[in-house]
């Protein structure tokens, strides 16, 4: 009886993997591994921070619908993902395109790493020059063998 | 003294930066259709869908196009405004029904007043993205020309009416009639 159920376990789950593995792939695996591929890039922008590809919102809905159906009318990813940003802006992208409005957003890290090392280098530079060797002049060794020569404790005193 | 002014200059650097950065509203972005031909569409109407309505019928006119939805929560208060609008006679307004069910479209125009001159039907959001309509209720000023001069996202406030759309129609409107 135990073995029974098991068994009828085993055979329920693997339908529902496979019918669940069916879903996810769709008609066409080439198709959906594309829209796939395109919608991680892509922000929804009802919820701003989920991609297209997690979002459930409506609006993503549609557009991956949208996108489904210009990967299979044979349009490149390019060319999907320029009527997008033709309708909803560069914000449509997780990563903008390098245009003149987004140099800061692309260089602005490199430029803030360079000041650092410029700034760092400097500083360097003034610490060797405050703690370079300066020789002793010649009173101050006097004192120094004066101090050597009075011995421990006496100097205290 | 310069050395220690220094931490002090950046962090007023850096609450000016945040500070405007709270003042600006993350969901508006802007659009890049500002300027350029609105889409054109052919969609059935809402109260005579043996009919269509084409964005190239409006040719020569000032109009608005209003993105409305009987779900939309915004829409329901935006409404009021729209109908003072419309009554104002300023500048026709036309809806776009966005996926949306007829029956429920209809009773909501029953209920709370239709500002439209007429609403398009645009079932399965098709016309929407080619907008780039990302949150209802969206607002488009179209020019003669028929192109997009102003957008608002979300709902039009009576600030934006009076300081925004009015005045861009009116000097738009001035300029079509010389």
């Amino acid at each position: 009886m135990r073995l029974l159920s098991l068994v009828l376990l085993l055979i329920v789950a693997s339908v529902a993997i496979a019918k669940e593995a069916e879903l996810a792939s769709g008609d066409d695996p080439a198709v959906e591994q594309r829209l796939t591929a395109l919608s991680k890039e892509l922000r929804c922008l009802v919820c701003q921070n989920e991609t297209l590809a997690d979002s459930q919102a409506g609006l993503a809905e549609d557009l991956r619908k949208e996108i489904r159906e210009q990967i299979k009318a044979g349009k490149s990813d390019k060319e999907i993902i320029a009527f997008l940003t033709q309708r909803y802006g560069q914000f449509i992208l997780y990563r903008p395109q390098v245009t003149p409005t987004t140099y800061l957003l692309w260089f602005g890290p490199f430029l803030l790493l360079a000041a650092g090392l410029v700034i760092l280098f400097r500083y360097i530079q003034q610490r060797r020059n405050v703690i370079s060797d300066v020789p002793l002049t010649s009173e101050e060794r006097q004192r120094a063998a004066e101090l050597l020569a009075s011995g421990p404790g006496k100097e205290r005193a | 003294m310069a050395k220690y002014l220094i931490p002090l200059v950046m962090f007023m650097v850096l609450v000016v930066f945040l500070a405007i950065g709270l003042t600006r509203d993350p969901h508006e972005v802007p659009s890049p259709l500002i300027n350029k031909p609105a889409p054109a569409f052919s969609l059935p109407q809402l109260k005579a869908p043996e009919k269509t309505f084409t964005a190239a019928e409006m040719r020569g006119k000032v109009w608005i196009l209003n993105v409305w939805a009987s779900w939309c929560v915004s829409c329901r208060d935006e409404h009021p405004l729209m109908i003072q609008y419309a009554k104002s006679g300023a500048i026709p307004i036309y809806g776009l029904n966005y996926k949306d069910q007829r029956e429920d479209a209809l009773s909501w125009l029953s209920e709370l007043g239709d500002p439209y001159v007429l609403s398009a039907v645009d079932e399965d959001g098709r016309v929407a993205i080619d907008y780039g309509v990302y949150g209802a209720p969206e607002t488009y000023l179209i020019d003669q020309s028929g192109t997009i001069r102003f957008k608002q996202i979300g709902a039009v406030t009576p600030d934006v009416w009076t300081k925004q759309i009015l005045p861009l129609a009116q000097e738009l409107n001035r300029q079509g009639a010389k």
